[in-house]
């Protein structure tokens, strides 16, 4: 059902949203021509170049392993954390569930930062924690498990989970063979999105792992921060470019799996 | 095994969890704040000394600027691109909405490709006017930022809201002779201010909390979370970055609760 369309105010629209589209869009193609130019300054007639990629890759390669590793770590904490916490409040319902619910969702309202502190401040005394990328990946798990969690409540809300979970009780399967055989499946649509959602969050993750990372364990986002504030324009570029071809594919697969029904507004900053 | 205990053991993992890294520190964090030379006084010191005082207004100033802006943009372009369906529309939807995952540091870096010292602005007003425009690193780039990273969320919060709108109102409107713009400000907006509200304090919050965008472009203004950063790495003063931080927390929890109270569902964004 579309509205008779009037003609000035259709294209006043059309020019102001391509406007906003081109700010959005221009400069992140600026980024990753500026990648494969030899030189930025003189611009595109300097000749393309794969050097600065590869000089990225020489530099950086180690912070772009630990990103996986800590995403995939963050992944696997929060699928096993996360689902069976999902079905518990989901079939609790109760005051307890729901206060559990608010103090989970907790880290997306407050800031990376304070979060980080209050890590800092309670375990930068164990100092074997600290230094290692595990420190890193405590604060992820708990930036990332409220998406799961709410993610896989979600299907279970839109399903009649309960009278599954009854059926199968009422035919003599035990508690851990309904989750295994008839909640976890129920719940996959929601796991699918939710995983997507940890997967990419925490590959860009900043703001706690900016305070929690050392030296030693630089994450992807911690190591492009660094290169913009010390490399040539063109070495930023490409590691830019590194980081979007990374994220442009989960991007994708979030829109075609999760829609906007999950609408991923914990993203970006 | 009981249902209630398997349910029970299903919990456990998550309480153990995010008491260790999440309620645990997060009290110690409100208890530090009160553990310097100031005492409690140190959370009386965000409003009361100037400094403090000062960065916070510049944040909450610079927050409701991004916030209005953004509403006023998403509102334009989310009614556009939900209501007609044209050749580019759905590349147009994912050009706007393809931010959505970049962290602040990268947004940073947009704005300094941008307005930066090699910057696309500069370079066009060079040749027009033969005067470089660098703001990057001002006031005005540290918007633009913000502008950068709330556009999309807030985008996709109100075209979800308009593709819920009840057309037979609309179409009553003028069908009693109300015009485009009568119907705008009658029908649409009002029928909108749910979505407004949720996504105004989404984009609100992240703007105040927002950390990566203001380091990469390394202002000259100063706003809370580069505060919080420099008093804890440069000045040590880990009380006062503490007291900072739970304040911050605070405001941010704050609005998203009552804009929840008000405007239906929302998902929060960290900054």
């Amino acid at each position: 059902m579309s509205p008779i369309r009037n003609r000035p105010i259709f294209a006043a629209q059309l020019v102001f949203t391509l406007a906003v589209a081109a700010f959005l869009i221009v400069p992140a193609f600026l980024s990753m021509l500026a990648g494969v130019t030899s030189n930025y300054f003189r611009g595109i007639r300097s000749g393309l170049t794969l050097q600065w990629v590869l000089e990225v890759w020489q530099l950086y390669s180690d912070t772009i392993f630990r990103s996986f590793l800590i995403a995939f770590a963050a992944l696997a904490v929060t699928l096993a954390v996360g689902i069976p916490a999902a079905y518990a409040l989901h079939r609790r319902n109760d005051r307890l569930s729901r206060a559990i619910e608010e103090v989970i969702t907790l880290p997306l309202a407050i800031p990376g930062l304070a979060i980080a502190l209050a890590l800092l401040l309670s375990y930068g005394g164990f100092s074997s924690f600290r230094r290692s990328w595990l420190f890193i990946l405590a604060g992820h798990a708990i930036f990332t498990l409220p998406f799961m969690v709410r993610s896989v409540m979600a299907v279970f809300a839109a399903t009649d989970v309960k009278a599954l979970d009854e059926t199968a009780a009422s035919l003599g399967a035990s508690p851990w063979r309904r989750f295994r055989d008839v909640i976890v499946p129920t719940a996959r649509p929601g796991i699918l999105a939710g995983s997507l959602m940890v997967i990419t969050l925490s590959l860009g993750e900043f703001n706690l792992t900016w305070m929690l990372h050392t030296p030693l364990t630089k994450t992807l986002p911690v190591g492009l921060a660094d290169s913009y504030a010390s490399m040539r324009l063109e070495v930023a570029s490409a590691y830019t470019l590194v980081f979007f071809v990374m994220i442009i594919p989960l991007l994708t697969a979030m829109q075609i799996f999760a829609g906007h029904r999950y609408n991923p507004t914990g993203l970006g900053r | 095994m009981t249902k209630k205990t398997f349910i029970g053991l299903c919990l456990l993992p998550l309480i153990v969890l995010v008491t260790a890294f999440f309620v645990l520190p997060m009290a110690r964090l409100v208890v530090a704040g009160a553990g310097g030379d100031l005492g409690l006084r140190a959370y009386a010191a965000i409003l009361l000394e100037p400094r403090y005082r000062a960065t916070l207004i510049n944040t909450v100033l610079l927050a409701a600027a991004t916030t209005a802006v953004t509403l006023v943009i998403a509102t334009v372009s989310g009614l556009f691109l939900q209501r007609h369906r044209f050749p580019g529309q759905p590349l147009l939807v994912a050009m706007l909405t393809f931010p959505l995952a970049f962290p602040g540091v990268v947004v940073g870096f947009m704005i300094i490709l941008l307005a930066g010292r090699q910057g696309l602005i500069g370079e066009v007003t060079l040749r027009l006017f033969g005067d470089k425009q660098v703001f990057a690193y001002s006031i005005e780039g540290l918007f633009l930022g913000y502008l950068y990273f709330s556009i999309p969320r807030v985008m996709l919060t109100i075209m979800a809201a308009v593709e819920k709108l009840d057309g037979t109102l609309e179409e009553a409107a003028r069908a009693l002779g109300a015009g485009p713009w009568a119907v705008a400000r009658d029908v649409i907006l009002p029928a909108l201010a749910p979505a407004f509200i949720a996504s105004g304090a989404i984009a609100f919050a992240t703007a105040m909390g927002a950390f990566g965008t203001a380091f990469t472009l390394a202002t000259e203004i100063d706003v809370l979370p580069m505060l919080i950063y420099t008093e804890f790495t440069l000045s040590a003063n880990i009380a006062m970055a503490a007291a900072l931080s739970v304040g911050l927390g605070l405001v941010t929890w704050a609005i998203l609760a009552l804009a929840r109270n008000y405007g239906g569902s929302t998902v929060a964004a960290s900054g």
